[in-house]
């Protein structure tokens, strides 16, 4: 083939398409050179390549120095060495460098096990400390989401790329010079006093334990030890599809069974499900998307389209961080997490009658910006918060195995009734497309008052950045957009602000993929095919439920019946809808 | 007033060369000549340099005192008062010049104008103290050109520096300037790109990369807008030729960066620069506004339908900018750090544009070998090191300056000859070339033609041309450490080998100088500098470990001494030294005692005092203070 290169390797022949790297060119023959700062999520935006660790390093013939096989193009007729005396005395001593400016407190570290400098320095079969010097002194932070230890910051610049190429928030950049550089926010201030949406991506690329999520399993363990306390689990769609990873099972299997068994077996009092908030969230968008569409076709010309989702915290902060002069844009529904605290705390606890101050929800997110939005004001009642906290899926994983339980043995159990109830299209909520099809798949019946034909809409999934559909309506073509990373939002969102942008409905995730890789997941540690296993998996949740529409949910009709009336009513508006803020800086 | 055709540029250039006839005339005078107006020479010149260096040593206010002088004399329209460039004899500024009889006043002092115009501009009789006195002869020498500090120099880059008014473009114009560009536009540009590259020039920024090859890359790839950028980011430390070159004569890097932007097919022009520099500064932004009001700089450039701006960026004087990718990147407002090759400049530099970046004094070397030919300028130099090279020459030398030499001169002609030795006639030592990427070369290498191949085969590097020149008293460790603290305060943090394997160098380094250094710590030294030469991301941190290097491999023995013996046979190394009192000498005066910080000397009057080695701090006080020479250092 023409654009093929020629190369040899270790001394074997590799033959790969023009613009691979080296390091991926050895990859393809199962040469597995070790890399550090380098990630490469192929089919998403994410992707760092500084060569700035220079762990990867090989000799190429000809060449004065070794070259970072992470970034340099494959040519014909290279002849590349990657194991050779001179290129493991430089690794090994780059990543006794590295070592030397660490704190090195692995038994204690967040990260233990998981660390991507710890797997490095086992594999170069490093022993003493060979370079002693001074240590860096960096910034440590505990956020309500995200805590940062700098200490362990490589500088790998991972967290920089995705801040700015991947999210364009901008927050994390490298400051000061030399040994005294440091990646933080502008003017080393703190993440709380910057622009910060708390999507936690750069936590979910770091390789060290420089930075991770803020720990409340004690806090949990207290609670549900509590005697006082009625303590409730809403765990969120992509939880169940990636849990399992932390206990040996193979990418995209479901544990949605385990998962409820593990929950009862910690000594939660209630295992509910934030799917059942899902479907409600469909009940309430769909129905603001319905009110919307028909004032437009009505001719209203003040109407905002599109409506954009507001599931994502993360997304929520940054809309209002950035665009302030558009919040009336997204859907004014709440999460599901905060409308299934709502409706716990108020409908539930009624029935039930447990005075809220009693009552605990913990909601099991994939997500770290859902421990930030907890804390929203406007999601208190008198100071007691919708959701009390949000533990990560890694946190629940630790969690379990502290508690002796062994996951793998564990039956399959259900959720409990009412709030355990849940449809199809709620547990597809966790891929990016998600929303926008559960959204779909009840708009259009409610439109149209017919039942849909396929209730799949496959243009509307997979890792495209950006992805378009048109609806036909009974005759209304309908035109929806799909993005994930906030990237692709303000890209979006510019061109609204132009008013460029022709779509009526459009939904967003911050995360790449949406909450299968959210920040709270287990690790991918740069393996893009994880995150495809958990996207199948969420598709084959829903294929596998007998209801796949939120509005046929029983549950979902009888909390209607008995409690919010009508979707938008009075106090559906109350308790399941939210405004937003301009928390612009400038 | 726009020039619109070359043959207006020269028509301007012939009325301009008149006004010049005089200094030319001038520079071929010897002592024996001697002007004044009371001797009927009509009209005379005072060329008072303007260089940073001068300017520091009151070079202002002397210009300030000849032309009040001038005015109180009356005499003020007879003697035009200019203020050149440098003219590279830094040791003995502030340089006055006086034309039409060419006398050179060195270390001349605001105090002395008076004198000069009464003396020598009306009376005609020169002032004799103020003349260079040549260290061998004793004797007074008038004009520059019978100075062994000029005598092997051959100014090529330097051409016009000390000579025309910076800030005058005629002046430059009468210099045959813009010539070159005039010639260009008249042929086609691969001509003038051949040209470039049969003239062997090669880039005097620090790699030595071809000129012309590199023109020729960044023509091959096509875009509607591409970037001729001058790197004027010189950060080794004692370098300043680049620095001369804009403050003395700007137009020639202006000329060459249009003659470049003409043959790679580029309209825009970028000057990176220090904001540190700002009477450089000054001089680009005068020449650039005398351009454009000359329509030299603009659209249809002598009429021809090439055009060309020029803009100056400011840098803040972080020493990697000078990496060409860190440079851009901090053009663009990023943060400035390197980022791997390729892609190239060429390919994709400034916002991802293709372009071409050429360090300043390669660029002044352009219009001249143009208006002078290729072949002349190939004629000139090594093999492969064709022209001349400017190298600043410091440290423990006589002569402290500026110099331009033909490629292959000597380190025996530039230190002995040109650089009149080592200072206080001490032992010649290292010279350090390259700067703090470069290498110390020793006794053994002072007759290696300097060129860029064999500096490199030496160890070194000829980096951007600094020569810093070290003595018996100098220790070599301390020198590694000194370059080394350097490069660590100038690593950009990117990449592991810089940021921290130079760190821990250096702290080893620190180690041995305060004699807590191992045998083992040298292996470790001669191992993290061979990874981190093999394993850095850019040129500053491959580099880097030049310096270790290069006096581990000539000097280990030194480095041995400190780790074993405890020994800096320079007695530079405080932690290692030992003071005490010879008790013979000790006349008991107690002096030292009373001017010891650290009160560790002690002892009766009339009766040998003695140190306390536990509380002596080495700071050389009591040397100062005793009047016997009691004091041992060892």
């Amino acid at each position: 083939m023409e654009n093929m290169i020629n190369l040899t390797i270790d001394n074997r022949p590799v033959s790969v398409p023009k613009g691979t790297t080296v390091l991926d060119a050895a990859a393809s023959v199962g040469i597995d050179i070790p890399a550090l700062c380098h990630i490469d999520l192929k089919g998403t935006c994410v992707k760092n390549a500084p060569a700035a660790c220079r762990v990867c390093v090989v000799e190429v013939e000809g060449r004065r120095n070794l070259a970072p096989s992470c970034a340099t193009m494959v040519t014909e007729g290279m002849v590349v060495r990657t194991n050779s005396a001179r290129v493991a005395r430089a690794r090994k001593t780059v990543a006794e460098l590295i070592l030397s400016d660490h704190p090195n407190d692995c038994l204690t570290c967040p990260k233990c096990n998981h660390c991507e400098l710890q797997k490095l320095v086992t594999r170069f079969n490093i022993r003493e400390m060979t370079y002693k010097g001074e240590q860096s002194n960096r910034k440590k932070e505990q956020t309500v989401a995200i805590t940062r230890n700098m200490d362990k910051c490589i500088l790998c610049r991972r967290c920089e790329s995705v801040c700015n190429n991947v999210q364009t928030v901008g927050v994390l950049g490298a400051i000061r010079r030399g040994f005294d550089a440091t990646i933080a926010p502008t003017f080393d201030k703190m993440f709380s006093e910057s622009d910060c949406t708390y999507c936690g991506q750069c936590v979910a690329v770091c390789p060290t334990g420089a930075l991770t999520e803020r720990d409340y399993t004690d806090r949990l363990l207290d609670d549900i030890c509590n005697p006082d306390k009625i303590v409730v689990a809403q765990p969120a769609p992509a939880v169940r599809v990636a849990l399992g990873e932390e206990f040996g099972y193979e990418p995209g299997t479901i544990v949605t069974g385990k998962l409820a068994a593990s929950l009862r077996a910690l000594g939660f009092d209630y295992v509910f499900d934030t799917d059942f908030g899902a479907d409600l969230t469909i009940m309430e968008e769909g129905a603001e998307i319905l009110h919307r569409l028909k004032a437009f076709l009505g001719g209203d010309k003040s109407v905002k389209l599109p409506i954009m989702t507001s599931c994502c915290p993360a997304w929520v902060n940054f809309y209002e961080h950035n665009y302030p002069d558009l919040l009336d844009y997204p859907s004014s529904a709440k999460s599901p997490g905060q409308m299934f605290g709502a409706i716990a705390k108020s409908y539930w606890a009624q029935k039930m009658g447990i005075p809220r101050e009693k009552l605990v929800v913990v909601s099991i997110m994939p997500c770290l910006a859902k421990k930030f939005e907890c804390e929203r004001d406007e999601f208190k009642v008198d100071g007691n918060p919708d959701v009390d906290y949000s533990i990560s899926t890694r946190e629940l994983a630790r969690l379990i195995k502290r508690s002796n339980i062994d996951f793998r043995q564990l039956k399959d159990e259900d959720f409990d009734k009412p709030l355990g109830e849940s449809s199809g299209a709620a547990a597809i909520f966790g891929a990016t497309g998600g929303v926008m099809e559960a959204a779909l798949r009840t708009v259009y019946e409610v439109y149209t008052g017919k039942t849909l034909p396929k209730i799949e809409f496959q243009e509307v999934r997979g890792l495209e950045g950006i992805k378009e559909a048109t609806i036909d309506l009974a005759g209304f073509p309908l035109k929806v957009c799909v993005a994930h990373t906030l990237g692709n939002a303000r890209y979006l969102m510019d061109k609204l602000r132009k008013g460029e942008l022709d779509y009526h409905v459009v939904e967003v995730m911050a995360c790449p993929g949406g909450c299968i890789d959210g920040a709270g997941q287990p690790y991918h540690h740069g393996d893009v095919e994880i995150i495809k296993a958990r996207a199948a998996a969420i598709y084959r949740e829903d294929e596998g439920k007998p209801i796949r529409k939120s509005h046929e949910n029983p549950d979902i009709q009888k909390l209607y019946k008995e409690f919010l009336g009508e979707p938008m009513s009075e106090r559906a508006h109350h308790l399941l809808h939210t405004h937003y803020f301009d928390k612009s800086t400038k | 007033m726009k020039i619109t055709s070359a043959d207006a540029l020269e028509g301007i250039r012939r009325q301009a060369v008149n006004a010049l006839s005089v200094r030319e005339e001038s520079n071929l005078q010897t002592a024996d000549v001697s002007c004044g107006l009371e001797k009927g020479t009509p009209h005379m010149q005072i060329l008072c340099c303007g260089g940073t260096g001068c300017k520091a040593s009151e070079s202002a206010k002397i210009v300030e005192n000849f032309r009040s002088s001038l005015k109180e004399h009356g005499i003020a329209d007879k003697v035009d008062v200019i203020v050149p460039g440098c003219f590279g004899f830094c040791e003995k500024g502030p340089i006055v010049k006086i034309v039409p009889d060419n006398t050179f006043y060195t270390s001349v002092h605001p105090e002395d104008v008076e004198e000069i115009v009464t003396s020598h501009i009306i009376g005609g009789v020169k002032v004799n103290r103020l003349l260079y006195k040549d260290p061998g002869s004793g004797e007074h020498i008038s004009d520059s050109k019978h100075m062994n500090f000029y005598r092997k120099q051959m100014r090529i880059a330097l051409r016009n520096c000390g000579f025309i008014d910076p800030e005058n473009i005629l002046e430059y114009i009468a210099r045959d300037g813009y010539k070159a560009l005039a010639d260009s536009l008249a042929r086609p540009s691969l001509d003038v790109l051949a040209d470039i590259k049969a003239s062997g020039l090669r880039g005097r920024g620090g790699a030595g990369f071809p000129t012309g090859l590199k023109w020729e890359i960044a023509r091959k790839f096509d875009a509607p807008d591409k970037y001729v950028v001058c790197n004027a980011d010189e950060g080794d430390p004692g370098a300043f030729m680049d620095r001369s070159i804009m403050e003395g004569d700007p137009n020639s890097v202006i000329e060459a960066m249009m003659i470049c932007g003409y043959c790679i097919n580029a309209n825009h022009g970028l000057i990176y620069i220090r904001a540190e520099y700002p009477l450089a500064v000054h001089r680009l932004q005068v020449a650039i506004a005398q351009a454009r009001e000359y329509g030299l700089l603009g659209k249809n450039i002598l009429g021809t339908d090439f055009n060309f701006d020029i803009e100056i960026r400011y840098g803040a004087g972080a020493f990697v900018c000078g990496e060409e990718t860190a440079l851009i990147h901090s053009m663009e407002g990023k943060r400035g750090e390197p980022t791997l090759k390729p892609p190239f400049p060429a390919e994709a530099g400034y916002f991802g544009k293709p372009t071409n970046v050429n360090n300043v004094e390669t660029l002044a070397n352009v219009p001249v070998i143009l208006t002078k030919g290729p072949q002349w300028f190939a004629s000139i130099g090594t093999e492969k090191s064709k022209g001349t090279k400017v190298f600043a020459l410091a440290g423990k030398i006589n002569n402290v300056g500026l110099i331009e030499v033909p490629m292959g001169t000597t380190l025996r002609e530039i230190i002995y000859d040109i650089g009149g030795g080592v200072k206080n006639g001490k032992k010649f030592k290292a010279v350090q070339t390259g700067g703090p990427s470069g290498g110390c070369l020793t006794e053994k290498h002072l007759d290696t033609p300097i060129d860029y191949e064999n500096l490199a085969a030496a160890g070194s590097m000829m980096g951007s041309g600094g020569m810093i020149v070290m003595d018996e008293d100098d220790c070599m460790v301390s020198v590694a450490k000194f370059f080394l603290e350097f490069t660590v305060d100038e690593s950009c943090g990117k990449c592991t080998p810089c940021r921290i394997g130079n760190r821990r160098m250096l702290e080893i380094l620190t180690r041995i100088t305060e004699g807590r250094g191992t045998m083992e710590d040298l292996d470790k030294l001669e191992n993290l500098a061979k990874v981190i030469k093999d394993t850095a991301l850019c040129g500053l941190g491959q580099t880097s470990p030049n310096p270790v290097l290069s006096t581990l491999a000539n000097f280990r023995d030194e480095y041995e001494e400190h780790v074993r013996d405890h020994v800096c046979r320079a007695h530079k190394c405080k932690s290692l030294l030992t003071y005490s009192i010879d008790p013979v000498l000790c006349k008991g005066c107690s002096a030292c005692a009373r001017g010891c910080p650290a009160e560790a000397i002690v002892g009766e009057v009339r009766k040998p005092f003695v140190i306390n080695p536990e509380k002596c701090i080495r700071c050389g006080m009591c040397i100062s203070r005793c009047k016997f020479g009691a004091i041992n250092v060892i």
